[in-house]
């Protein structure tokens, strides 16, 4: 099987370099081209084998005043990239009451990535 | 009781969003005694509450943060003021210094000193852009289809063509992804993605979302609701190709295709519009060509970040407090031009002499290894220059000593995409 090219687009300044990533048939990194810097180097390999994303969602808050039906929340740290569907699915069959304060934990450790969900808006 | 309240205030703030709030608070740390916010709507904080995403308040508040919590701790710095914040309050008539406004089915008519527009704006629907076909439910703008989804807790639909590829388009990519729904492809006239490259990357690629820029929707097809989406390859003016037409199934066709500032009331009150970017004309001090009339945020023009939108309004506070104290004296008119490869720039005139001024621009292309010059005032360098990414130059007050009666803004270097 040959390798495998992947195109990243760096998002740690704004050349946003075209970072040509090459895999071998065990997903292991063999070259990485076109970056401008070292830091590109880092990113590329962590966009490789270890994509993080920040997941914002929103969970139903039950509250007096049903002036909001929903809270929305947010992981208080990138989870891996692979996660967010499966996180979606649990933060779907996640209630809360009110009063919830800015910052509370909705969801402790979700998916076990020891990263907690939290309120990004009070509800009283 | 009288339906009619009538009130006197120093300022008035029309619009409670990050633009509005900000000018109030500045307003009254500037020393107006009396000043009063309008909101429309029930609670504070304008489009801010919907975008649950973060990315807001890197500049202002030095934390990323997201919409809602950006205008969370906004309105604590609020609270600890006496701004009068009226909500359910809509201004329905501006006449020099002299506001109408609608609140709880009584009629308020303010006396103010000064004004500052904050009301943001709108966004383009599908009339203003006349996508042909039948009518169907289904068509909504991406905006609306975010509040929908983040705020009332409604999914729009299940199968969407977005058509747009600003970021609210790209942001509602993912969201309708992340909520179950398909993204069938998201269509773009421009052969660019007109939104940051940041949610280029995290909104469409992350979920292999099919792009096709170089397009528009040419047909909506739908009974009742929408069926099917018809889109075809463009020429270099917009004009749909012959025989290039590809067909989607889908329920849903979101719309990102622009934002138009709300200036109804200004026009009302006889402030000129700027055609390029469809808000008041303004000079350095943020006030409009009616005397006691500023203006800050998405209604002057669309900046990329809240925390830029808070900080215009922080400004043209800060010269509705001094024209109120007698202290704004304009004391010449030079005009500022959009030059080559400037879509806009603000401000349009500059009246105050002795200041430091700031400008904001947006090119029109994207280039490479580009020079902004500000007139014979200053050049600076860019390795990309984005129409999505607006640029800013300040000039220190000693260099704005000395000026022409014109400055033209303009911008050189090599095309990044094929100009069409």
């Amino acid at each position: 099987m040959l390798n495998q090219k992947e195109e990243v687009i760096c998002l740690q300044c704004p050349l946003a370099c075209r970072i040509i990533v090459e895999t071998d048939r065990n997903k292991q990194i063999v070259s990485i081209a076109n970056n401008q810097c070292a830091r590109g180097v880092t990113y590329a390999e962590e966009e490789i084998v270890n994509p993080l994303r920040v997941l914002a969602t929103t969970v139903r808050i039950h509250s007096r005043d049903q002036l909001h039906p929903l809270l929305p929340v947010i992981t208080n740290g990138p989870i891996p990239k692979g996660l967010l569907q499966a996180a979606m699915l649990v933060l779907a069959e996640t209630e809360v009451e009110a009063p919830v304060k800015y910052g509370d934990v909705v969801y402790a450790n979700i998916l076990d990535t020891g990263v907690d969900v939290v309120a990004t808006m009070e509800v009283l | 009781m009288s339906a009619i309240i009538e009130r006197a205030v120093d300022v008035a703030v029309i619009g409670g969003g990050p633009g509005g709030i900000g000018a109030a608070i500045k307003a009254r740390e500037a020393g107006a005694k009396n000043v009063v916010l309008l909101e429309r709507s029930e609670e504070l904080g304008g489009m801010l509450p919907q975008c649950i995403h973060n990315g807001f308040g890197l500049h202002y508040f030095q934390a990323e943060l997201s919409g809602p919590a950006y205008i969370h701790c906004l309105m604590q710095k609020l609270a600890q003021t006496d701004v009068d914040v009226m909500t359910q309050t809509m201004a329905i008539k501006l006449d020099g210094a002299s506001i109408t406004a609608l609140t709880a089915q009584k009629l308020l008519r303010i006396k103010a000193k000064a004004v500052i527009l904050a009301m943001g704006c709108r966004e383009r629907s599908r009339g203003n852009i006349r996508i042909p076909g039948d009518r169907p439910a289904g068509v909504f703008t991406a905006g609306t289809a975010q509040r929908l989804i983040n705020v009332e807790g409604y999914i729009p639909g299940r199968k969407v063509v977005i058509l747009g590829s600003g970021d609210i388009g790209m942001i509602m990519a993912r969201r309708l992804t992340l909520e179950g729904a398909e993204v069938v492809c998201l269509v773009e006239l421009l052969p660019f993605i007109g939104g940051l490259i940041r949610n280029e990357v995290q909104c469409l690629r992350d979920f292999n979302i099919p792009v096709y820029t170089g397009h528009t929707v040419t047909r909506i097809i739908g009974r009742n609701r929408v069926e099917k989406i018809l889109i075809a390859q463009v020429d270099q003016h917009g004009r749909p190709l012959p025989d290039t037409e590809k067909e989607f199934e889908a329920d849903t066709l979101l719309l990102s295709v622009g934002l138009i500032p709300e200036n109804e009331l200004s026009t009302m009150a006889g402030v000129k519009l700027n055609p390029l970017t469809g808000g008041p004309v303004v000079d350095d001090l943020w006030q409009t060509g009616v005397p006691g009339i500023f203006a800050g945020g998405n209604v002057v023009h669309v900046h990329d970040l809240a925390d830029y939108v808070t900080e215009s309004s922080e400004m043209a506070a800060v010269n509705a407090v001094k024209y109120l104290n007698g202290q704004l004296k304009p004391a010449r008119n030079i005009v500022v031009r959009a030059g080559r490869n400037i879509r806009y720039v603000v401000p349009n005139t500059i009246v105050s002499s002795q200041q430091p001024v700031s400008f904001f621009l947006r090119v029109s292309w994207p280039l490479k290894d580009a020079t902004v010059r500000i007139g014979g005032l200053a050049s600076k360098k860019y390795a990309f220059v984005r129409p999505s990414e607006q640029i800013r130059i300040d000039i220190p007050a000693k260099k704005m000593a000395e000026l022409p009666d014109e400055i033209i803004v303009s911008c050189d270097g090599e095309e990044e995409v094929a100009r069409c």
